[in-house]
């Protein structure tokens, strides 16, 4: 688990054009039936979201192990530390908004402190969660799991990556938190990708500047890196699915290698990627660095286009904060 | 289990009381810090479960097949720890060791610190919902286990409480008892008209938690006898969870303690300790050795 033990992995995406889209939601659902067929300890708990967050598929499927809990988040958590101590491994079923902010308390007590084995999943990720608003956005769920003692905290990019994760959640034990975005997002892992606990993941390898996104956000990235390179300009890209244990040594040596970061991601950058990154470089090798992400700012309902532009997430916003950062250094 | 094994009698189990009164006494007084009106008012409670109801082995505390007990009001710990002790999961003198550095016994309950604690707890209004966990995982599996929880009269303030209960009765927990130590005294109190009153805002919680589906029983949270009727009731009571309200007194057991919130969290002076243990030597003498009994 640990990334002292693991290294980074040099992967090839799948080309963006034409690339197959997915839905990390419902590429979760499914994923839930594959492993409870593995693993009979699975239970799933869900916050009465199961036809958003696509835990249907599992209580369609698995209806002995799925569990409502109805509109009760701060019960869903305690229920779940409950069962854990019989050795089941529940998943449960909400928004981010509501697992990170509603119930940050019972988290707290009764999972990161005890390190009981559940699995936290957070659905309708970022800001990018069809049109619902404010309310049901989620712009701080990474910097409270991250800040939490003991709580792994991971956001795939793709269907494949997530699918590959739940099973490394499943076969790890302790508290963990996933993002799970809700649209469908580009495929852009080989299907014999393999996700670790930890390392980061290399995509693309450039001299002159080094791009790192977490979650769907990093499917942005890639494309801001070819924009870039059709600019001539050389990007590498480090995409980090494990915010917590972060992949310190590749961050270090994306920035011995490029001289410049970016980071992006789809939450504040208090507190997320961005402040996660800043940490290590400030701490192991200080390194010009821009953030792209929310500043400091809850979002609002709209179109995922609109909403991508306004509050400065897309590809053309990191294409900007990369070619600001080379002209300044 | 408990037809098949001979019971403590009444006296034996009020002994214990007030041998884990005067622990507990010692103890705060001896850490300097910690709570002593909710200990109090909860230890009659926890003799009864630990001496007379639970299904427990203390030589193999995680036995599978234990019945589960959590202490939601987790501020009373040092009367979970006292009664653990007595009860065998380790060595009474260490409770002298309380809220020190390094020390199994933490100022609120650590699950994995201490044998014999099923849950952590503290942040008040949790403790119902991980017991539901349990009750319910217990029921999937077929397991016959008793999961008891102890909630103070204060913390059913939190919402929280309310949630579980509901849930808890949806799934028709009857293998889930919460026992409500109702002292009647917060830590501070209440506003209201014509005044302030440190009487807790809680009217008639039974009336609440039968709203809310759950099989309700009331006791005298003093009375060996109430006790053991109410708990027996519980376990024995299908289809709904039962929750035992349990009429107590704040500070029992000393009395310049009883009924004072000021106690609530206040540690005896040298002189206060040689008067509390002096009642309750008193009402040991008063109880006999048993040996006639």
């Amino acid at each position: 688990m640990s990334s002292a033990t693991l290294k980074t992995q040099r992967i090839e995406p799948l080309p963006l054009a034409g690339a197959e889209q997915e839905a990390l939601r419902e590429v979760w659902g499914q994923t839930l039936v594959e492993l409870a067929a593995d693993f009979p300890d699975l239970v799933v708990l869900d916050g009465d979201l199961a036809n958003s967050t696509r835990a249907d598929i599992f209580a369609a499927a698995v209806p002995d192990r799925f569990f409502e809990m109805g509109i009760a988040e701060q019960n869903m958590v305690g229920v779940a530390a409950g069962m854990a101590t019989l050795g089941f491994v529940p998943w449960l079923s909400t928004f981010a908004a509501f697992m990170a902010n509603r119930a940050t308390d019972q988290v707290r007590i009764v999972v990161a402190q005890p390190h009981l084995n559940v699995k936290m999943c957070g659905g309708y990720t970022g800001i990018l969660t069809g049109k619902t608003g404010k309310t049901h956005q989620s712009v701080e769920d990474i910097a409270i799991f991250r800040a939490m003692p003991g709580v792994v905290t991971l956001a795939p990019a793709d269907g494949v990556e997530l699918r590959s994760a739940m099973r490394a959640m499943m076969e790890t034990p302790g508290p963990m938190y996933l993002r799970v975005t809700r649209d469908p997002s580009p495929v852009i892992f080989p299907t014999d990708y393999r996700f670790q606990i930890g390392p980061g993941v290399l995509l693309r390898e450039g001299a002159d500047i080094g791009l790192i996104g977490t979650g769907v956000e990093t499917v942005r990235v890639l494309e801001a890196a070819d924009m870039l390179a059709r600019e001539g300009v050389a990007a590498s890209v480090l995409h980090l699915p494990t915010l917590k244990p972060i992949d310190g040594d590749a961050i270090v040596a994306l920035a011995e290698r490029t001289g410049r970061i970016v980071t992006a991601e789809d939450h504040s950058i208090i507190g997320g990627l961005g402040g996660a990154v800043a940490e290590i470089l400030g701490e192991r090798r200080p390194t010009p660095m821009r953030r792209v992400g929310l500043r400091d700012v809850y979002g609002e309902s709209a179109p995922n286009d609109y909403l991508l532009e306004a509050y400065g997430i897309s590809a053309g916003h990191v294409v900007a904060e990369a070619r600001a950062l080379i002209e300044r250094t | 289990m408990i037809a098949t094994k001979t019971r403590p009698s009444l006296d034996d189990l009020r002994r214990k009381s007030v041998e884990a009164r005067k622990l507990i006494v010692e103890a705060i007084h001896h850490a300097g810090a910690g709570h002593l009106g909710g200990p109090l008012s909860a230890t009659d409670i926890l003799t009864a479960l630990y001496f007379d109801q639970m299904n427990v082995d203390p030589g193999n505390p995680d036995w599978a097949g234990r019945d589960r007990f959590i202490l939601s009001k987790g501020h009373s710990s040092i009367a979970l720890y006292t009664v653990l002790a007595m009860r065998g999961y380790f060595p009474i003198e260490e409770l002298h060791t309380f809220d020190a550095a390094h020390s199994r016994l933490q100022g609120h309950p650590d699950m994995h610190a201490l044998p014999g604690l099923e849950m952590s707890t503290g942040s008040l209004g949790q403790g119902l919902s991980p017991g539901a966990g349990m009750a319910l995982g217990a029921k999937v599996r077929g397991e016959t286990f008793h999961t008891w929880v102890m909630v103070g009269d204060g913390e059913i303030q939190e919402g929280q409480i309310w949630e579980a209960a509901f849930m808890a009765a949806r799934y028709r927990l009857d293998n889930l008892t919460a026992i409500l130590d109702y002292n009647g005294l917060p830590q501070f109190g209440w506003p209201q008209a014509g005044g302030f009153t440190r009487e807790t805002p809680i009217d008639d919680p039974g009336a609440k938690f039968r709203a809310f589906g759950w099989h309700v029983i009331e006791c005298d949270g003093h009375d060996q006898a109430s006790i053991r009727e109410a708990l027996d009731a519980a376990q024995a009571f299908k289809g709904e969870p039962t929750c035992v309200v349990a009429h107590t007194v704040k500070g029992k057991g000393v009395s310049f303690m009883e009924g004072d919130f000021n106690w609530h969290a206040k540690v005896p002076s040298d002189e206060q300790l040689v008067d509390a243990l002096a009642e309750l030597d008193a009402q040991l003498a008063e109880l006999g050795n048993g040996e006639a009994a």
